[in-house]
C-alpha cells in the first residue's frame, strides 16, 4: 500500500512537470484535468487513511494483543 | 482627503482591535501554560504531557503543530501568487502523513519514550547516535522556526500599516519587524519553559480550532462570493493574475520552461520533483511531530491522533484553495506584492477585502483583517513552541542526559536542562530570522522538510525496518543526509546569487536546484547503508527485541 500510494504521488509529481498539455485540458468551464488530479490526491489520502485503519483494527491489533499477552505470560511465569 | 482619513481611522481600529485579541489569545493561553506547569511534575510530564492525551486531543494538537504560518501565510500567498503551483505544496504536505501513519507513529510510539533518539538509539551504541540525533534535531527545529518567525515579521508591518517613513510607538517598519519576532520569541520560550508538553499541547489544540474557525470563514465568504461556483472563482482569479488559463496549471513557478534553454528547463523540472519528494518524505522526520505521538497512552490511539490529524488537516488543505484563488481574484498580485514581495501576507489581504465587501465597509475591513491576524500569530506561536519544545527535549535528554551525564543525570537535573535550552535555541532563532525576511515562508519550510527527509528519515526507517543496520550506519545516514542538504541549500540560488536570495548581492552560488531533497534524500539513504556495511556490528537479539516492542509497546514506558 506504501509503495502504491507513493507511485500514484510520484505519478501526480511527473504529470505536473512533463505532462503540461494533458494536464491543462479543461473539463468543466474552468476545472482542468491538473486540479481533478490534485483533489483526487486528497480523495486517495483519506481512502488509504481510512482503510488501513481498518486493517490495522482487525488484523494487526489482535495480532499484537496476543504476543503482548504471551510475554506477560512469560514474564509472570519467571 | 476623507478616503484617506477613513483608511487611517479603519488602520487604527484595525490595529487595536488585533492587539486585543491577540492579547486576549496570549492571557487564555498563558493561564492555561500556568495551570498546565502546576501538573507538570516528572519528566514524562515535561516531555510527554504524562502521555495522558486521547486521540482526538492529540490529533488537533498535531494539526496545530504541523498547519503553521507555511500553510496559512505561505501557500495561501504561492497560489495568489502562481496559481497552480503553490497548490502542490498543500496536496505534498497532506499525503505526506501517509508514510507517518503507515510507516512510523505506531512503531515509533512503542518503542521510544520521549525523543526521536530514543528509538535511533535503541540498539545501537547510545552515545554518538543521540549526538546525531540531537544534532539533526536542532538543525531541522531551526530551519522551521526561522519560516514561522518571518511569517510573524511580515504579518506585523501589514497589520500596523507602517509605510515607509512613519512610525508606530516611535518604531520604523523595520525595528517593528524585529520587535515582533523577539517578542514572538519570548512568548514561546514562556510556554515550553514554564507548561511543558502539557500547557504547549492545550495551546497547540485551542490554535488549531481557531485557524480552523478563521480559514472556514474565509472560505464561505470566498465561495458565496462566486455564488458557490469554484469554475468562476478559477476563472475570475486567472482573469486578475493576468496569466490567463496557465494560472490554473503547473508551471508558473516550478518546472518553468524556458525556451532555447534546455539546462535551465531540466533545472526547474528537476526542482518541481525535488519539491515534490521533499515535501512527502520530510513529515516523518519532524522531530516536533514525531515526539507528539509520544503524549498519547497507546499505539492505538497513536493511530488515532494520526487519522484525526489527516482529517483536519485535509480540510484545511482544500480550504488554501479558496483562500489563494480568492487572494488572486479580490485583492490581486499587484497588491499582494507591493505589500509582501513572497506574498505571505495574501490571506490576511484576503480577510480584509471581505470584510469590506461583506462586514460593511472599512471598518468590516479591519475587523477581519484584526481577526486573521490574530489567528495567523496565534498560528505562528503555537508552532513555534512545539518546535523550541522538540529541540530542547532532544538536546536535554540526548544530549545532557545521556552524552555528557552517560545517564546519571536526575529527572530534575534534566528537565532543568531543557528549560535552559529552549531559552538558547530560542535566542539563536530568533537572531536568524532577521536575515531571511524576504523569502516566503512556504518555501522556508520546505526547505525544513528537506533536511529532516534528508537527515531523520533514512535513519527512523532503517532502524525500524532493517535488521542489520547499525550505530555506525545511523550516524552516516544522519550526518550524510543533514550535512549534503544543508550544505547544498548553502550553495543554492536561495542563499545567495540572486534577487531574492537571503544574501542578494554576494554571489557564491553553484547548485542550481532551490530545494535539495531530489539529491540529498539519496544521499542519506546512501550513507545510511554504506555506513552499515563498513562496519561489522551486529545485533540481532536487539533486533527481535526492537521489532516486538514497536509491534506491542511490551517494555516501552
Amino acid at each position: 500500500m506504501t509503495i502504491a500510494f507513493f507511485l500514484w504521488y510520484a505519478l501526480y509529481v511527473l504529470l505536473s512537470a512533463y505532462a503540461r498539455g494533458f494536464m491543462s485540458i479543461k473539463l468543466v468551464g474552468n476545472i482542468n484535468v491538473a486540479l481533478l488530479f490534485g483533489l483526487l490526491q486528497f480523495v486517495s489520502t483519506f481512502l488509504i487513511a481510512w482503510y488501513y485503519s481498518r486493517f490495522a483494527a482487525r488484523k494487526v491489533d489482535p495480532l499484537a494483543d496476543r504476543i503482548a499477552a504471551e510475554l506477560a505470560n512469560r514474564g509472570a511465569e519467571k | 482627503m476623507s478616503a484617506i482619513l477613513a483608511a487611517e481611522a479603519s488602520s487604527a481600529t484595525s490595529r487595536t482591535l488585533t492587539i486585543t485579541l491577540f492579547l486576549v489569545f496570549v492571557a487564555i493561553t498563558l493561564a492555561i501554560t500556568i495551570w498546565a506547569s502546576r501538573q507538570t511534575k516528572t519528566a514524562t510530564d515535561f516531555y510527554a504531557g504524562g502521555r495522558s492525551f486521547s486521540g482526538f486531543q492529540n490529533g488537533m494538537a498535531i494539526g496545530g503543530d504541523y498547519m503553521s504560518a507555511a500553510s496559512f501565510l505561505g501557500i495561501a500567498g504561492l497560489i495568489a501568487l502562481f496559481g497552480y503551483d503553490g497548490f502542490l505544496y498543500s496536496i505534498g504536505f497532506l499525503v505526506a502523513w501517509l508514510v507517518a501513519l503507515l510507516l512510523v507513529a505506531e512503531f515509533l510510539r512503542n518503542s521510544g519514550r520521549y525523543t526521536m533518539a530514543d528509538v535511533l538509539a535503541f540498539r545501537m551504541r547510545q552515545r554518538p547516535v543521540r549526538t546525531a540525533a540531537s544534532v539533526s534535531t536542532i538543525v531541522v527545529s531551526i530551519f522551521y522556526l526561522i519560516a514561522q518567525m518571518v511569517g510573524a515579521g511580515a504579518l506585523v508591518s501589514l497589520l500596523l500599516g507602517i509605510a515607509p517613513g512613519t512610525t508606530f510607538l516611535g518604531m520604523d517598519a523595520d525595528t517593528a519587524k524585529i520587535a515582533t519576532i523577539i517578542m514572538v520569541g519570548a512568548l514561546m520560550i514562556i510556554y515550553v519553559t514554564v507548561g511543558g508538553m502539557k500547557g504547549t499541547t492545550y495551546v497547540q489544540i485551542v490554535k488549531a480550532f481557531m485557524l480552523m474557525g478563521g480559514a472556514l470563514i474565509m472560505t464561505l465568504l470566498v465561495l458565496a462570493h462566486y455564488k458557490f461556483n469554484l469554475s468562476t472563482l478559477l476563472g475570475e482569479a486567472a482573469e486578475q493574475s493576468g496569466k490567463g488559463a496557465a494560472f490554473l496549471e503547473p508551471g508558473l513557478r516550478y518546472g518553468v520552461e524556458t525556451e532555447g534553454d534546455a539546462l535551465k528547463t531540466f533545472y526547474s523540472k528537476m526542482d518541481l520533483l525535488s519539491l515534490g519528494i521533499a515535501l512527502v518524505l520530510g513529515t516523518a522526520g519532524l522531530p516536533h511531530i514525531l515526539i507528539r505521538f509520544y503524549t498519547v497512552p497507546t499505539a492505538r490511539s497513536a493511530r488515532k491522533s494520526v487519522l484525526w490529524a489527516i482529517g483536519i488537516i485535509g480540510t484545511f488543505y482544500l480550504f488554501t484553495l479558496a483562500l489563494g484563488f480568492g487572494a488572486a481574484a479580490l485583492v490581486g498580485s499587484a497588491e499582494i506584492t507591493a505589500q509582501d514581495r513572497a506574498g505571505n501576507t495574501a490571506a490576511p489581504q484576503l480577510a480584509q477585502a471581505l470584510g469590506i465587501d461583506y462586514l460593511g465597509g472599512e471598518t468590516g475591513g479591519a475587523i477581519m483583517l484584526a481577526v486573521i491576524a490574530a489567528v495567523a500569530f496565534a498560528t505562528i506561536l503555537a508552532v513555534v513552541a512545539g518546535l523550541t519544545l522538540a529541540s530542547s527535549s532532544s538536546l536535554a535528554h540526548d544530549f545532557y542526559a545521556s552524552v555528557i551525564r552517560r545517564g546519571q543525570a536526575s529527572e530534575r537535573d534534566e528537565v532543568r536542562v531543557a528549560r535552559i535550552a529552549a531559552l538558547v535555541i530560542g535566542a539563536i532563532s530568533i537572531a536568524l530570522s532577521i536575515f531571511a525576511q524576504n523569502l516566503n515562508v512556504a518555501f522556508l519550510v520546505a526547505l525544513a522538510f528537506a533536511v529532516a527527509a534528508s537527515g531523520n528519515l533514512p535513519a527512523i526507517l532503517y532502524s525500524l525496518f532493517w535488521k542489520r543496520f547499525n550505530t555506525s550506519g545511523a550516524i552516516w545516514a544522519i550526518y550524510g543526509g543533514l550535512i549534503s542538504a544543508v550544505v547544498l541549500v548553502f550553495f543554492s540560488p536561495v542563499v545567495s546569487g540572486s534577487a531574492t536570495a537571503m544574501f542578494p548581492d554576494s554571489d557564491w552560488q553553484w547548485f542550481p536546484l532551490s530545494n535539495p531533497g531530489i539529491l540529498s534524500i539519496p544521499i542519506g539513504f546512501l550513507c545510511g547503508w554504506l555506513g552499515t556495511v563498513i562496519s561489522k556490528e551486529h545485533n540481532e537479539d536487539k533486533y527481535a527485541e526492537l521489532e516486538v516492542r514497536s509491534l506491542t509497546g511490551y517494555g516501552a514506558h
